[in-house]
């Protein structure tokens, strides 16, 4: 295990996929990428990432469940989870943050925007004891 | 389907219909007579082939004059019959 | 004297004509333009099959020996036909309602559509068909071999009826088994008959006007020729005059061949009316003459001539070689349409009572396996038609020709009339049951053949059973059953074996109880002009209708089974090709297959799939209970609640496609945003990337590379959402040209690159010159079969495209070997943004299929689903010129 901080991206977009890699990568992280909704709460499991970026809108399943599932398990509950999405509707903030999404964003996102929303999610737990 | 004022024209028209059928359902029945009518004569002197024979092809034309004749007005009312029907359903 | 030679070939250039006129109206019926081929004139000719070479040759020679008995075969008929009204229109009728394909379909569909009661008419009618076969082959063979005689020659008799026989095959075959009809109709046949009909009765009436007026010198000479001849006094024998005008009028309407032309060819009822005074006509023409051709053949020709062949013997005796010829070709027309009809009426006997319940028996399971049930209906038929002339001739050969064959004729005439009390029972009588008709026909057949059809060839009883009955049993002696001896063998068989079947069919009747099944068919057949087609005979199931759609395909054909599929659905108020599997729809369905492979296969196919239960107990009930029967059928209250569930049944889907369609529509802008938001989210990110700077080049030309495809990616989803805004607006404008379907599929299928992995086929009518905007027709092709490319993710690939014109329009049909699409999803698809399953998959943004149908709707046709092909299937459908129509509307 390297000690540089760990991040999941479960994303279908090849394109957007390599711009998120690109960005936290230069900015310290270790990206990790799982590209459909199946398995994806099982690879939250085996990676043990420190923030997860889930993407709404996947081909096989839907975020919202996926992310109902991390937060229905007491070993993850506490996970933060940042939700990403393109149809950037209110009511779709709304869902997600009452689902229990950390941090919510639409896209297109800026990308000192996402780089701050990621460093935020990961620094309140390095503080915890 | 008529209009509610003719009731009468309806009742003779049908009551036409059944007896052509009638007739329909008789005319084999007579021929029938008639085509057997020779064993009553046929082992006596009079019955030769040719005089017989004439009577047979006689009776037989005669039935197909009136099958023919039948013919049409019995088509109109299996029309009818069916035009009914499907109005109905 | 004409030559053996010239007989020959007159006999073979007959043939060939016959062939052009089979062929000509069976072109003429592909193209719908034969109206009169199927008007009351020709069905009267094709009645005239009942007149084979027995009655054309045989008459005459009948009337030399017993006068004026052979009347009898003809007056039989002529009762039957002017007594239409009462049986014959009952029979048309339930033929039709119940698409009847042979006698033995009627009796076993009557009897609860058993295949016992079929198979045992099929049988009989094998029985009592081959010697009759065998009867007109040797009237052909005779008739040249007094040709050949009068020519010195000696030919090979047997083997001039072995030639026969194959040509009677081929022909047979060629045309009654093209095509595995639902009405089981062959027009070629039917006008072929016709034609012969015509040239047997002018041949005739010539050799009559010939001999009345020209040999014997006038009708008062003929007349008196009669009266010096042999036959001057009529012995009239009352029992046979009777006995045999009674066996004439059954074998009319139980011979196969004629049930044949009688029922099955029937287009339409009023021709029975025409032909009800029409064939009586006909047959007093052909008889008229034949006393006075038996007197004078008599007096003039020397006393070892055969009268049998006076029609021949007498113009050739008179050196009247045109006329000998016309005679010769008269009787070779009375055989050969005979023979033809026999074989095709008891090859599809054959096939749909034996080898199809044999074939569904031993199949895997039954109705589901693959594999095209016409070609099996089909085979089985052209073989049965071989075997069966091979039989004629194999009897031909075995009774070496000659005096044996003579009384053939009524031999079977008596056989088939076993069929009478099973047909009548069943049409009149709603009591009559399956027991007592098989009972019944199993002993009339038993009876006939120990009594007449055995002792009527050489060795086919052993003398001493024949004098003493078998094992010393005197009651059951072949010729005197019960003791009682003495009555002419024809009459002692009619008497015994109708008493006894009908006997044991009332008996039987009366003690056993009938199926649900029965009961239905027997109120359906007996109640026909009452009830209208049909009896209940399923209940709502939980089969698809995609599965009965594939097997219907199977049976009649995938053109005619989507046509009846789709009629009901528009019945139903349904669109596109999936009605609901009601009762009614079955039993409709049923009847449509039984068209084509008879009612006991096609109620079991359909019981197979829809699991077996076919009838409720409330259907018996109803079926029982007559007077709520007459009250049922109150019938504009059935209209108008028919009428209103039509209609609900329309709103209610409309109301279901609404709710879908506004959820949709919600869906349509959270659809936009994220098909927009996605490629400007990479082109944001990456441009911001860019801007910061710091990496290497190849990183920077990589990510300039993805702004740029993710540009066009936002390009082509904006075209796309124009190109759907202005089609659905309708302020498109066509650029309407002239080009060939081909041409512009050639287009289409060159700017997918060749369809990439897909192999492409085409067939059909590529030829076809459309007026219509070839470019969007091809973005339309281009659509499907890019398409097919993202969808149909199998091993080889494989898209069919087959063009068919349809009148004014051509139907192009593309069929892919995919995993096709979900009965669920096909309704939905070709609305916007509704992307099959996996939305990565498509590349696209959904609005492909929904361009497509506006494009069609702008060319004034459509794009539907064709569920049932296997894979993924797209039935276009596009005027072949879209002025035109506009033009006449």
């Amino acid at each position: 295990m390297t000690d540089r901080q760990h991040v999941l991206l479960i994303e279908d977009e090849p394109n957007i996929i390599e711009a998120i890699r690109f960005l936290l990568a230069r900015d310290g992280w270790h990206v990790s990428t799982h590209g459909e909704g199946r398995g994806a709460v099982e690879a939250v499991r085996q990676r043990a990432p420190d923030v997860v970026i889930l993407d709404v809108m996947l081909p096989d399943r839907s975020g919202y469940d996926i992310l109902s599932d991390l937060k229905s398990d007491p070993a993850l509950a506490r996970l933060p989870v940042l939700m990403l999405t393109a149809r950037g509707q209110s009511k779709e903030r709304e869902m997600a943050l009452r689902m229990g999404a950390d941090l919510f964003m639409t896209k297109p996102f800026s990308n000192a925007e996402m780089l701050e929303a990621v460093r935020g999610l990961v620094r309140p737990r390095s503080e915890t004891p | 389907m008529s209009a509610p004022g003719d009731p009468p024209f309806l009742e003779r028209r049908s009551y036409r219909r059944r007896r052509l059928s009638d007739a329909a359902r008789a005319l084999p029945i007579f021929g029938t007579v008639l085509f057997m009518l020779p064993v009553l004569w046929a082992a006596g002197p009079g019955g030769t082939t040719a005089r017989s024979g004439l009577y047979l092809f006689g009776c037989w034309f005669v039935l197909i004059v009136i099958a023919a004749a039948l013919s049409r007005p019995l088509t109109r009312i299996a029309e009818a019959a069916r035009d009914d029907k499907d109005d109905a359903r | 004297m004409p030559a053996f030679d010239v007989i020959l070939i007159a006999c073979i250039l007959y043939a060939t004509f016959l062939f052009a006129v089979a062929f000509a109206a069976e072109r003429l019926a592909a193209r719908g333009r034969a109206r009169w081929l199927r008007g009351g004139a020709v069905y009267t000719l094709s009645l005239s099959i009942y007149c084979t070479a027995w009655t054309f040759y045989g008459a005459v020679g009948y009337a030399a020996r017993s006068g004026l008995e052979f009347v009898t075969i003809y007056l039989g008929p002529t009762l039957v036909l002017i007594g239409w009204w009462g049986l014959l229109r009952k029979l048309v009728r339930v033929g039709r309602a119940q698409r009847i394909t042979s006698v033995a379909d009627l009796i076993s569909s009557r009897f609860g559509k058993s295949n016992l009661l079929g198979g045992l008419v099929t049988l009989l009618a094998v029985f009592a068909t081959t010697p009759y076969i065998a009867l007109q082959l040797q009237s052909v063979t005779l008739s040249f071999a007094v040709f050949a005689a009068e020519d010195g020659m000696a030919p090979e008799l047997d083997a001039l009826g072995f030639w026969v026989a194959a040509g009677l095959a081929v022909f047979a075959v060629l045309f009654g088994t093209r095509r595995l009809d639902a009405n089981e109709r062959h027009d070629g046949i039917v006008a072929a008959i016709a034609t012969e009909a015509i040239v047997k009765l002018v041949a005739f009436i010539a050799v009559g006007v010939f001999v009345v007026f020209i040999v014997a010198g006038g009708p008062t000479q003929t007349f008196a020729a009669i009266d010096a001849s042999p036959i001057a006094a009529w012995e009239l024998r009352p029992g046979r005059w009777a006995g045999l005008t009674f066996l004439a009028a059954a074998a009319f309407i139980c011979l196969p061949r004629m049930f044949q032309v009688l029922v099955v060819e029937n287009s339409d009822e009023r021709h029975l009316a025409i032909a009800s005074w029409a064939f009586p006509l006909y047959l007093f023409a052909m008889s008229a003459f034949t006393v006075p051709i038996a007197a004078v053949g008599l007096a003039r020709l020397p006393a070892d001539s055969n009268p049998d062949l006076y029609v021949l013997s007498l113009p050739l005796a008179e050196n009247q070689d045109g006329l000998a010829l016309l005679a010769f070709l008269g009787g070779f027309s009375s055989a050969t349409s005979m023979v033809i009809v026999a074989a095709i009426a008891l090859a599809t006997m054959i096939s749909n009572h034996v080898v199809m319940p044999i074939w569904l028996r031993s199949g895997p399971s039954g109705a589901f396996v693959s594999g095209d049930v016409r070609n099996v209906a089909l085979s089985a038929r052209r073989i049965s038609i071989v075997g069966i002339l091979g039989l004629g001739y194999l009897y031909f050969r075995l009774s070496g020709g000659g005096e044996a064959l003579a009384s053939i004729g009524l031999i079977s005439f008596a056989g088939i009339a076993q069929v009478l009390p099973a047909m009548i029972g069943g049409l009149f009588w709603r009591g009559a049951t399956r027991v007592g008709a098989a009972a019944g026909l199993t002993l009339g057949l038993a009876i006939w053949v120990w009594t007449l059809f055995l002792p009527s060839f050489a060795g086919g009883l052993p003398e001493i059973v024949m004098t003493e009955g078998p094992f010393g049993a005197g009651w059951l002696r072949p010729e005197a059953l019960f003791g009682i001896a003495g009555i002419d063998p024809i009459l002692h068989t009619l008497c015994w074996s109708l008493l006894l079947n009908t006997g044991a069919l009332v008996l039987l009747s009366l003690v056993t109880f009938p199926s649900p099944i029965e009961r239905l068919q027997g109120a359906a057949m007996v109640n026909v002009f009452r009830t209208g087609p049909g009896a209940r005979g399923w209940q709502p199931t939980h089969v698809e209708a995609e599965d009965l759609l594939v097997m219907a395909q199977r049976i009649l054909g995938p053109a005619e089974a989507q046509a009846v599929f789709r009629a009901e659905a528009m019945r139903q108020g349904k669109l596109g090709y999936l009605p609901n599997p009601s009762q009614e729809f079955l039993e409709r369905l049923e009847r449509e297959l039984a068209g084509s492979v008879g009612g006991a296969t096609a109620h079991a196919m359909l019981g197979q799939m829809t699991g077996g239960g076919a009838v409720s107990v409330e259907e018996l009930m109803r079926v029982a209970d007559e007077t709520a029967q007459i009250m049922e059928y109150s019938a504009r209250l059935e209209t108008q609640s028919r009428e209103l569930a039509r209609t609900a049944a329309q709103l209610r889907e409309a109301n279901e496609k609404l709710t879908r369609l506004s959820v949709q529509k919600d869906a349509f802008l959270g659809q936009i945003s994220h098909e927009l938001r996605t490629p400007m989210t990479s082109i944001r990110s990456f441009s911001e990337i860019l801007r910061d700077g710091g990496m290497g080049d190849a990183d920077r030309a990589r990510f300039a590379g993805v702004i740029h495809d993710e540009a066009l990616r936002l390009t082509r989803l904006l075209d796309d959402l124009l190109d759907l805004s202005v089609l659905e607006s309708g302020q498109v404008s066509l650029r309407m040209a002239e080009e060939q379907l081909g041409a512009i599929l050639d287009r289409a299928i060159q700017a997918c690159d060749g369809g990439g992995p897909v192999r492409i086929e085409r067939r059909g009518a590529l030829d076809t010159v459309l007026v219509t905007d070839g470019d969007r027709l091809a973005q339309v092709f281009i659509n499907l079969v890019m398409n097919c490319r993202k969808y149909a993710l199998v091993a080889e690939p494989h898209l069919r495209i087959t063009a068919r014109r349809d009148g004014e329009m051509v139907e192009i049909d593309f069929v892919d070997n995919g995993p096709g699409i979900p009965t669920g999803e096909q309704e939905m698809m070709f609305e916007k943004f509704a992307r099959g399953g996996d939305s990565r998959a498509a590349g696209g943004a959904g609005l492909g299929l929904a361009i497509c149908r506006e494009i069609m709707t702008r060319l004034g046709g459509t794009i539907s689903y064709l569920p049932g092909q296997g894979g993924a299937a797209f039935r276009l459908r596009v005027p072949r010129a879209l002025g035109h129509l506009r033009a006449a509307e």
